[in-house]
């Protein structure tokens, strides 16, 4: 299944947010979009998974989303999102509970999703004994749980430390080859978007508006911040950014 | 030339002043420690002078009885057999009383923390009742409700529903909009989001909300008893005090004392059970 945004425009009011918006996110594919604060992308990243809808344009699904899949559209939230009363099982079976799966399956789904994140042996921990790193890896298992088309990543990385950011980049690219899920990846962080990308849309200030689509050939497991082809890419980027990322913190919240 | 200067800077001024000390510790402080068996300290002195002065003749019997009067006061009650009436009565009262008043005030706080309409017409006729003191309200209730049983546990009833409606709703706005919209996002319906989201979220609200109802429903306990009732810890207190004997009613004080910190250990302890996950 692909998804397709066709269009799209968005005002708060009077304020336009997002103007004439296309691109489309292939299978398979990691399109990550960056921009300065406030730009529009968690916004944007809402109407894709149809929690907001646009003043005008649309959001289209072409072709059917895998079979089995119980939430074609899923979130990645950069919070966690995690229910602090329910173990990391409990968190992932509430997402299972009420498709009509029996017990057996549902705990079938459970243990084979904490199997490829490698979180077996957390199944019992509740969120306030985990890291953030690993609350996260919970998020992201949660999100596999559901046979997901396209997954809906909000900053998933953002509210982590730089070394615990580092190993769940690895562990996303892991999972990326293993599985080639499609993803909309929203990021601030360039280096994020260089490494996971094969298309970076680069949205400019407000109003967001598509001033790019960046696509990167280098197969993610063969990305590596030390070839000086990857170091131009990021440096591109920030080259396109700079001016509005500066206008963007000199300016005064409304 | 700036290493030889910064050696420079640091040999001279180790010559000039070779003082050396510890940097002296300024924090600390302001952070209550536990400190066990101090409160307990403080019972048992109060209550050992205040004997000694009953019998010393320092304060008169006729002002506060010693506290071993008023233990014996208790015993006789106890032996009389009427203590289980008092407490019978009494309990039944503020155990209707307080479920009933909290159940409803759970479903009116769930209604106006989840509908707009609901909050619209019944928030501020909530905040208009709430402050009203519902002792005022008694005589209405007996005129109402009779001035038998219904009376009373009207009184703790209207008592306890409002405090739990506010704790409730208030609960309910305070939830973590992320976890809701991580529910929609996975396509829970609005009944699991309720349930499995919403509720667990506003437990501790509706508990914090249940302390404050459960002292209000002991004082309006004893308020509704002193008017008509023949059995109760009020009606107790208030025959006690009619008669002058003050041990009797030192005694029933102690009684609704013991009452109030059982009340809290419950709901300490529903609170410890239901709310480990918090950090």
């Amino acid at each position: 299944m692909q998804l397709r945004v066709q269009s799209l425009s968005h005002y708060y009011g009077p304020l336009e947010i997002l103007s004439d918006i296309n691109f489309t996110i292939g299978e398979g594919e990691i399109v990550c979009v960056i921009g300065p604060s406030g730009c529009g992308k968690s916004t944007l990243l809402r109407m894709l998974g149809g929690l907001e809808q646009p003043t005008s344009g649309q959001i289209l699904e072409v072709g059917r989303p895998p079979e089995g899949s119980l939430n074609p559209l899923t979130y990645v939230f950069q919070d966690f999102a995690l229910l602090p009363w329910r173990t990391v099982h409990g968190n992932i079976s509430l997402v299972l509970e009420g498709h009509g799966l029996d017990k057996a399956d549902i705990d079938a789904r459970i243990a084979d999703v904490l199997e490829r994140t490698r979180l077996s042996d957390f199944v019992n921990a509740i969120p306030k004994q985990l890291s953030g790193g690993m609350k996260q890896r919970v998020a992201i298992a949660r999100a596999l749980a559901v046979d997901p088309a396209v997954l809906l990543m909000d900053e998933p990385l953002s509210a982590l430390d730089s070394q615990t950011r580092e190993l769940l980049m690895a562990d996303l690219i892991g999972l990326w080859t293993r599985e080639r899920f499609a993803a909309c990846y929203i990021t601030h962080n360039l280096n994020e978007a260089v490494r996971l990308g094969h298309h970076v849309v680069v949205l400019s200030r407000r109003p967001g508006k598509i001033r790019e689509i960046v696509q990167i050939d280098i197969p993610l497991e063969d990305r590596d911040m030390s070839d000086p082809k990857m170091a131009k890419l990021q440096q591109d980027l920030w080259n396109m950014m700079r001016e509005e990322a500066l206008d963007a913190d000199r300016e005064l919240t409304t | 030339m700036s290493a030889t200067d910064f050696d420079s800077t640091t040999s001279s001024a180790g010559q000039a002043d070779t003082e050396t000390r510890p940097v002296p510790f300024r924090g600390g402080g302001f952070k209550p420690i536990d400190i066990r068996f101090v409160g307990l300290g403080v019972f048992v002195v109060l209550i050992a002078f205040w004997e000694w002065g009953s019998r010393s003749g320092f304060i008169s019997s006729l002002v506060l009885p010693a506290p071993s009067e008023a233990f014996e006061a208790f015993m006789d009650l106890a032996r009389s057999g009427d203590l289980g009436r008092h407490l019978a009565a009494s309990l039944r009262r503020l155990v209707i009383g307080f479920v009933c008043g909290t159940t409803l005030g759970l479903i009116v706080g769930m209604l106006i923390g989840l509908n707009s309409i609901a909050r619209a017409g019944l928030a501020p006729l909530v905040s208009a009742i709430f402050p009203i003191p519902k002792i005022a309200l008694l005589p209405l209730f007996i005129i109402w409700f009779g001035i038998g049983e219904g009376s009373k546990v009207a009184t703790i009833l209207f008592g306890s529903f409002f405090p739990t409606v506010i704790a409730t709703y208030s609960g309910i706005d305070g939830v973590d909009r992320t976890l809701i919209r991580m529910g929609q996002s996975f396509g829970l319906g609005r009944m699991a989001i309720i349930r499995k989201i919403v509720f667990p979220a506003t437990l501790p609200a509706i508990l914090s909300g249940m302390r404050i109802s459960a002292s209000i429903s002991i004082i309006l306990l004893v308020a509704a008893e002193m008017i008509g009732a023949e059995y109760g810890i009020g009606a107790y207190v208030l025959l006690a005090g009619n008669l002058m004997s003050t041990d009797q009613l030192i005694a029933g004080v102690a009684m609704l004392s013991i009452l109030g910190l059982i009340v809290n250990f419950l709901i300490s302890r529903a609170e410890k059970y239901l709310l480990s996950w918090r950090s």
